[in-house]
């Protein structure tokens, strides 16, 4: 009893008024000073291990989280909106900037479901180079959350190995599109140009040196006591839960289910390829490293062979009212300079129709919905943005977990807020 | 995908048991989609989840469209998946614009000539001019539509009733209006920190 009053007054030096009208309570329910208060705290907005723009409020007792609720939009910049407003070609450079580390994934989500609007074929060789492009754009989106997530944890040499691979992509990135990120390389009907001279050698060589270095990344992490003790038992979610709040990607496949959507539909070069799909047992923090430092090895397997295969011919479609018409062509014909004026001036108009098109992206299902009215600006333009939704099993993931795990499971979910807000 | 065939079967038994749910069927670049009454959404996509033979337990995707000028005026579409058969459907509930019998524009963009009123937006706009459109919220039967049906709210003033936290998630709470209307303009949002345009023309 003597150590009541001792405890109360500092309790009151630390936190203020707001403990102290809960101390009045205790008198009540005698037993409960021994317990801790339950404590709100705020993480965010802008906070390093938020990965982004994220703010959450966190119920503590103690160290242990007994609630959460993330609090987003701080980075919604309106893209959905802005997107009516710009005829479709120009919708491209719009929606990659939503989730800023799978601008690719963004742009054949886009494009894709145009194209199947407008019932327009893309050519084989089309196909094949998006698909190197899209599995490029996975390792690197993985290499950045293995980096981030792996300096959360105190793994700090882990961010400057990452990186260092992270910018031979965006070297050949550079290359085939002239630009490192936000490339607006795809385009309805295909890709924007060839791949230059040179590009095959150089990727070729970063094939070959990548499941080296995951095999590094692994030897750093597989046996690091730290990051095992951190990672192991934390932030398990059963499959069961995961399903119904609608998470996909390797957050779902760390869980146990194989469900991966490059294998269920039908799209680009995927049926084509031989790739397996990573997955976990238990469903902890640690699975979710594994299942993506696996499916990084995958997706250079199938770079690989999408570079084997990889088909001679056009790599854009042909049909001039949606395709610009070859820069050197404009000089000599005059129905295509007509077909450039119009589609750069007005864009080509998309009948009245509306859909959704799905695609595997480094964090799960994204989805693109189109809605056109006939004119030459879509009425609608959603992107269903996996982070958004696998957001809502952080809650499940953290609460009577320590602070501590809480990071490290908001790393491992991957959240990019920048897809989040839109 | 079911086949048209099949969605025309799909169609006939949920009939049988809710005579009226289902207004159309639509079948386009091998999607099919459902446009369902509001009023049935809870049955219908508990039918499509549950019965014996469909098994679409996963609710991919959930979001508000406006079709203006059309009536119906909104639509909320919910993108079904059958893992097993790897087969999508869409129902669409077709929702009328309560406020459009008084021909006023219902986005209501924020003005300079009309400050925001205090107070949550629904509360403070009347009740014609200002009515939502409502549905019965889906979170019972697929919990992963909680952000979604809030962000639906959020941009299109679609009312979720049974939805446990129906508040705006995207955009600031006092924010006023819904912006992904098509009856709000782009642009339409006042610039905040004006103190010192005067020097900068």
């Amino acid at each position: 009893m003597a150590s009541r009053p001792r405890t109360r007054e500092r309790a009151r030096e630390i936190a203020g008024d707001d403990v102290r009208a809960r101390a009045g309570a205790e008198e009540a329910a005698p037993g409960l000073a021994e317990r801790t208060e339950v404590m709100t705290v705020n993480i965010g907005p802008h906070h390093p291990a938020t990965h982004g723009v994220l703010r959450l409020v966190v119920d503590l007792e103690g160290e242990v989280v007994k609630d959460l609720r993330p609090i987003i939009g701080y980075v919604h910049t309106g893209i959905e909106k802005s997107c009516e407003d710009k005829s479709y070609w120009k919708v491209i450079p719009f929606v990659e900037r939503m989730d800023y580390l799978s601008y690719f994934f963004q742009m054949e989500a886009f494009c894709g479901a145009v194209e199947r609007m407008i019932e327009l074929e893309i050519p084989p060789r089309a196909k094949y180079l998006r698909t190197i492009f899209l599995e490029l754009n996975r390792i690197h989106s993985h290499l950045v959350w293995l980096g981030t997530t792996a300096l959360d944890l105190g793994a700090i040499s882990m961010l400057w190995y990452c990186f260092r691979e992270r910018d031979r992509i965006l070297d050949l990135f550079e290359m085939a599109a002239g630009q490192r990120m936000h490339t607006r390389y795809f385009q309805v009907g295909g890709v924007i140009e060839d791949i230059p001279l040179g590009f095959e050698a150089k990727l070729r060589e970063f094939i070959a040196d990548m499941p080296v270095r995951v095999g590094q990344y692994q030897d750093l992490l597989d046996r690091n006591e730290v990051f095992l003790s951190r990672t192991k038992g934390t932030g398990i979610v059963s499959r069961e839960r995961l399903l119904e709040l609608g998470v996909t990607g390797p957050l779902l496949r760390a869980a146990g289910e194989p469900w991966d959507l490059r294998k269920a539909f039908d799209y680009l070069a995927y049926p084509e390829m031989d790739f397996k799909i990573p997955v976990g047992t238990v469903g902890d923090n640690y699975d979710r490293y594994r299942v993506r430092v696996a499916e990084m090895v995958e997706s250079t397997r199938i770079v690989e062979q999408a570079l084997d295969g990889l088909p001679e011919g056009p790599f854009i479609a042909d049909d001039r009212k949606y395709v610009l018409p070859p820069r050197s062509e404009l000089s000599t014909s005059m129905e295509s300079l007509i077909h450039h004026f119009k589609l750069v001036t007005e864009g080509y108009r998309v009948g009245p129709s509306e859909l959704y098109y799905a695609i595997e992206s480094p964090r799960g299902e994204l989805g693109c919905f189109v809605l056109a009215d006939g004119s030459a600006k879509p009425a609608r333009v959603h992107f269903r943005d996996p982070s958004f939704v696998n957001l809502q099993a952080f809650r499940d993931m953290s609460v009577d977990s320590y602070v501590a795990d809480m990071i490290c499971s908001l790393g491992m979910l991957d959240p990019i807020l920048g897809g989040v807000d839109r | 995908m079911p086949d048209a065939p099949g969605l025309e079967l799909i169609r006939g038994e949920i009939e049988q048991d809710h005579p009226g749910a289902v207004l159309d069927t639509g079948f386009e670049h091998g999607c099919a989609s459902l446009a369902i009454d509001p009023a049935h959404v809870l049955a219908v996509l508990g039918w499509l989840r549950d019965a014996p033979g469909q098994g679409y337990r996963f609710l991919s995707s959930l979001h508000a469209a406006d079709y203006l000028p059309a009536t119906p005026r909104f639509a909320v579409h919910y993108e079904l998946l059958n893992r097993d058969r790897v087969e999508r459907i869409r129902v669409k509930a077709l929702l009328e614009d309560p406020s459009s019998a008084g021909g006023v524009a219902s986005g209501g963009p924020r003005t300079e000539a009309q400050p925001p009123p205090a107070g949550p937006p629904e509360a403070a706009t009347g009740p014609a001019a200002g009515a939502l459109p409502e549905i019965d919220s889906c979170v019972s039967i697929f919990p992963t539509a909680e952000f979604q049906e809030r962000e639906a709210y959020d941009f299109f003033g679609i009312v979720f009733n049974g939805h446990p936290d129906l508040t705006r998630i995207l955009l600031p709470e006092d924010y006023v209006g819904w912006p992904q209307r098509r009856d709000f303009p782009v642009g339409g949002e006042p610039v905040t920190f004006t103190y010192n345009e005067h020097n900068y023309g």
